[in-house]
């Protein structure tokens, strides 16, 4: 029996624990032995599957009492792996002001003096000619790839800041975003968008994706979507190298492009203020959602794909529950208006305008006062991402790139066998076959993730609409093909009688078939009359 | 200013020299594995794929003997040895890890009926159709000695089979009629009769171990007990059971295979109606055995197949086949559970693994540990139609396939016919009769 269980974590239960610092403690059993285990609710909750089955509605005994040993089992599962939270090695990051002081007049030197080496080589800045750039991450966060409007693509290990690959592509350079792996990217050019080895060999081009403008990577599900200046937006399937769908979104340009980790469905920003969510299974978007009032400027939606952040031309940014499709949960007035949002694994959240990037810190659930980090460039920002399990927020700019520290943004402990930071070359090839084996079919997207393990069941309404549409269906078309007859035997005039009779046999099947499908009319039992038998 | 940012240093992450192991770090946020149902689905439709992939279930064959396998026994205290009887009365011991035949001689004048191990193993006893019972000695016979029976009895009455009890030196036969005999006596016990011509099939139960039932020409399973003088209670079907098993775990069960194509499995304590009816086989079944847990039983037929079913489950969970293989005329289960042992009207024991896809062999425990996650998974998303379909789907020859279909129009058929006898019938003069009692004519005290 197929399990039905979706958790949604609503945003209303997290504020409420984010709002009460004294935590309630549950007293949980595990095992029957005399160990008692306090696990703060929170932490239950974070691991919790849901409600599960909701066994009134199960009317056999012996599978209530089935789903029941089931339940207990996942809850069991999730409890032990709350438990597993003591075992974590690494520390979050942090940074406190004393007395006084502001995290926010902390610059970036200030922090270097205060870190170890190895942190404080993760700031640094290159200085390039051929921008505006832009810049993407890998899944681990060790390797970026950077492209310049003006035609330069560079790869590179930005931890031992060792170099994959530059060249000029002698064409302009739109976006760039690594593949599953490090050793493969791709890069939206002038006219069509072309993969890239590390080494900077040409792997193919792609023509069917014409003038894009963005590109964005779905790992689990190995498509490497993109939205072009024409209005279409594709997904390319890079295990089999065959565009899954590509739709004309009817909206014009396509500017803002980002994904929903949670549930990969991707979501375009328009300039009507609108958010639109879209899957490869469907020509029409999901769900739109009118965020602002003015032009869309940035949109971004946080790793565990609760929160969207979506800035506007009038200076307003808007955070929402992605999840329900409900918000706005917060709202932002900025003194100008914001043209880059990205959070961080943390939900830190990135604004940038102009040339200043702000950071802000616990900005989902509360409103935030002030940013918690401020920075300044000295040139516009071309984009910006956080790198995934670091501290660090990698900026680009019209004259090249900046790494600044964000102490507390990223996730300090990482999985191993989801995302490996210490990955050798062979791990990655394993990594990659397994990754491949459990590729998520592109028919998996929809908006909501848990759809798979719910039970089929057509609505009313579903029915009413299939019956009607067999009912009003046209008889098939019979294809006849008339015997070689013997000469003399048969003409086109028999055969076309033959045809008719055929198909009027064919017709008549098929009106009984769809009348059987009629609810018979009830007939109301008349009242008993003597002379009825007469009748 | 107090700053903390994350700084990982390289000789904690990394392992130290190339002969450790990677080592491995876990975090079980579940924001960190997104996706989790469509991956636990695809691990799913990869496993039950696997499944199919590694299905080979065929391990080897025994050949020697120049007539066909009528019958054949396990040794109740080694998997490695089985004891096997031909129509040319030739018998054969076989060495089953080896494949190769440990001893032959020609034990009967006309076809081996049966044979069995005596509860030790020490000796086994065979009958034939020269109406004799010889008991012989499981060791091979010193050099220079001849192949000669410890004992040999002649019987008044022709013998077609023979089933020893689980622990005491007696052992019933059946043929004109039922006999219970004392390994060290040369009469018989004690015989039991109930109006029947002939029998042709015995079995003792193996935990009530004093009772045994008899499949009769008369279409009818027959009770007994050696306690009593008499036999106990009778079943009378449509078409005659061709061979009974005993449930080893439940003493109250047992499924007979029968010439209608089916088997069914009756609760002695209420016999006038089936516990469950297995179909499937699209021919005569010709044996059936449980296997030692009590839950699945093996069923050979004349349809050229064998088939697995679960106890409780109206259809076969697997059916194996080969080209060359002829009408099953024994099957057997070994007592590990893991091996099913087939003779056939072709002259070859066939050796077949229980579960098909199952490696053999010790597992890695990483290795089992997959086997069993990917278990789990295919028990989760079983009921998904693309997992259910791929783990459902097997290739059966073509005359099986065919028969199948024609089974199918003619059920239609009669089901129609029946549904139209009804509709234009006064009420309640055709009534429903549940598939269970259809094939049943009567409990007989």
């Amino acid at each position: 029996m197929a399990r039905i269980r979706t958790p949604k974590k609503s945003v209303n239960k997290t504020q409420k624990a984010g709002n009460k610092p004294e935590e309630k403690v549950q007293n949980l059993r595990v095992n029957k032995g005399s160990k008692k285990y306090n696990l703060p609710k929170e932490l239950v909750e974070k691991y919790a599957k849901g409600n599960g089955v909701n066994l009134k509605k199960v009317h056999t005994k012996i599978h209530k009492k089935k789903i029941e040993e089931k339940e207990k089992q996942i809850k069991f599962a999730a409890q032990v792996a709350a438990q597993t939270e003591v075992l974590l090695t690494e520390q979050e990051g942090h940074l406190e002001a004393g007395d006084g002081e502001t995290t926010t007049q902390f610059t970036q030197s200030e922090i270097r003096e205060h870190v170890d080496l190895t942190a404080a080589a993760k700031t640094f800045e290159l200085k390039l000619e051929f921008g505006p750039y832009r810049s993407k991450y890998t899944r681990n966060g060790r390797h970026l790839v950077i492209g310049g409007r003006k035609g330069h693509v560079a790869a590179f290990d930005w931890v031992t800041k060792r170099l994959h690959c530059e060249m000029n592509v002698m064409e302009s350079v739109h976006d760039v975003s690594f593949l599953h792996v490090e050793t493969m990217f791709a890069v939206a050019q002038k006219n069509w968008v072309y993969f890239y080895d590390n080494q900077g060999i040409e792997l193919h081009c792609v023509k069917r994706l014409n003038k894009v403008t963005r590109l964005e990577f779905l790992p689990y599900h190995f498509l490497l979507t993109s939205c072009s200046d024409e209005g279409y937006l594709s997904w390319l399937d890079v295990s089999l190298g065959q565009i899954v769908s590509q739709v004309n979104t009817k909206l014009g340009r396509l500017s803002m492009l980002t994904h929903n980790p949670w549930n990969a469905c991707l979501c375009l920003g328009h300039a009507k203020g609108v958010v639109s969510m879209w899957s490869p299974n469907s020509r029409e978007p999901l769900a739109k959602m009118l965020c602002h009032k003015a032009p869309l400027t940035a949109v971004h939606v946080d790793p565990s794909g609760m929160y969207m952040a979506t800035a506007a031309t009038n200076s307003e940014v808007k955070i929402f529950d992605v999840r329900k499709l409900e918000g706005p949960v917060q709202e932002y007035k900025l003194i100008s208006s914001a043209g880059h949002v990205a959070f961080s694994q943390k939900k830190m959240l990135a604004l940038g305008m102009g040339n200043i990037v702000e950071i802000y810190r616990d900005c989902c659930t509360q409103a935030a006062k002030r940013p918690y980090l401020r920075h300044r460039l000295n040139s516009s920002i071309g984009n910006f991402n956080f790198c995934p399990y670091e501290d660090v927020l990698g900026v680009t700019t019209a004259k090249g790139f900046t790494s600044l520290l964000v102490p507390g943004s990223g996730e300090p402990n990482f999985d191993t066998y989801e995302v490996n930071l210490f990955q050798s070359k062979k791990q990655r090839q394993e990594a990659e076959v397994k990754a491949l084996l459990e590729k998520i079919q592109p028919e998996f997207i929809t908006l909501d993730p848990f759809a798979i393990a719910e039970v089929d069941t057509p609505t009313l309404a579903d029915k009413l609409e299939a019956k009607n549409k067999l009912l009003h269906l046209k008889p098939p078309k019979v294809k006849y093909e008339a015997k070689n007859k013997a000469k003399g035997k048969g003409g086109s005039a028999n055969m076309a009688r033959n045809k008719k009779i055929v198909q009027e046999a064919a017709t008549k099947e098929f009106v009984k078939a769809s009348r059987q499908l009629q609810p018979a009319e009830k007939t109301k039992p008349q009242p008993y009359h003597v002379l009825n038998r007469f009748a | 200013m107090k700053v903390k940012v994350i700084s990982r240093s390289t000789d904690v992450f990394l392992r130290e020299t190339k002969q450790q192991i990677h080592k491995v770090f876990r975090n079980y946020d579940p924001d960190l594995h997104p996706f989790e149902t469509a991956r636990e689905y695809t691990r799913a439709l990869n496993a039950v794929k696997l499944e199919r992939v590694f299905a080979k279930p065929f391990l080897g064959n025994l050949d020697g003997h120049r007539d066909s396998v009528s019958c054949i026994a396990k040794h109740p205290k080694q998997l490695s040895t089985i004891v096997s009887g031909a129509f040319d009365g030739e018998v054969r011991i076989w060495d089953i890890p080896r494949r190769v035949c440990l001893r032959q001689f020609v034990a009967h004048n006309g076809i081996v009926r049966g044979i069995t191990y005596t509860p030790k193993g020490l000796k086994f006893i065979t009958v034939g159709d020269d109406k004799t019972v010889k008991t012989w000695n499981a060791a091979e016979p010193q050099l220079g000695e001849d192949e000669e029976p410890v004992n040999t009895v002649l019987s008044k009455t022709v013998i077609t089979a023979i089933s020893h009890h689980r622990q005491k030196a007696i052992f019933a036969t059946a043929g004109e009629v039922v006999q219970l005999w004392e390994e060290s006596r040369n009469e018989p016990l004690r015989t039991y009769q109930w109006g029947v011509d002939s029998l042709h099939d015995i079995a003792f139960n193996m935990v009530e171990a004093n009772i045994f039932a008899a499949c009769a020409s008369d279409r009818s399973i027959i009770l007994y007990d050696t306690r009593d003088n008499g036999p106990l209670r009778k079943v009378v079907m449509k078409l005659r059971p061709n061979k009974m098993a005993w449930n080893p775990m439940e003493a109250f069960t047992f499924t007979c295979a029968n010439e209608d194509y089916n088997l069914y499995t009756f609760d002695t304590r209420n016999l006038n109606k089936p516990v469950n009816v297995h179909m499937d086989h699209v021919a005569a079944v010709t044996s059936v055995e449980y296997a030692p847990t009590g839950k699945e039983f093996v069923a050979g037929s004349y349809d050229k197949t064998i088939r697995i079913f679960e106890c409780d489950h109206g259809h076969s969970r697997d059916v194996y086949h080969t080209k060359r293989m002829q009408r099953l005329t024994c099957v057997h289960w070994s007592l590990d559970n893991k091996f099913i042992i087939s003779g056939s009207d072709e002259m070859n024991i066939r050796i077949w693994k229980a579960r098909a896809s199952e490696k053999l062999g010790p597992l890695r425990p990483k290795e089992r540990n997959a086997l069993q996650y990917a278990e789990a998974l295919k028990c989760k998303f079983a009921s998904h139609p693309e997992i259910k379909r791929i783990k459902r789907h097997r290739h059966v020859p073509k005359h099986v396939y065919n028969a199948q279909r024609e089974l199918r129009t003619i059920k239609e058929k009669e089901k129609r016919k029946e549904a139209n006898k009804r509709a234009h019938s006064r009420k309640g003069t055709v009534p429903h009769v549940p598939e269970r009692q259809k094939h049943i004519i009567k409990e007989v005290q």
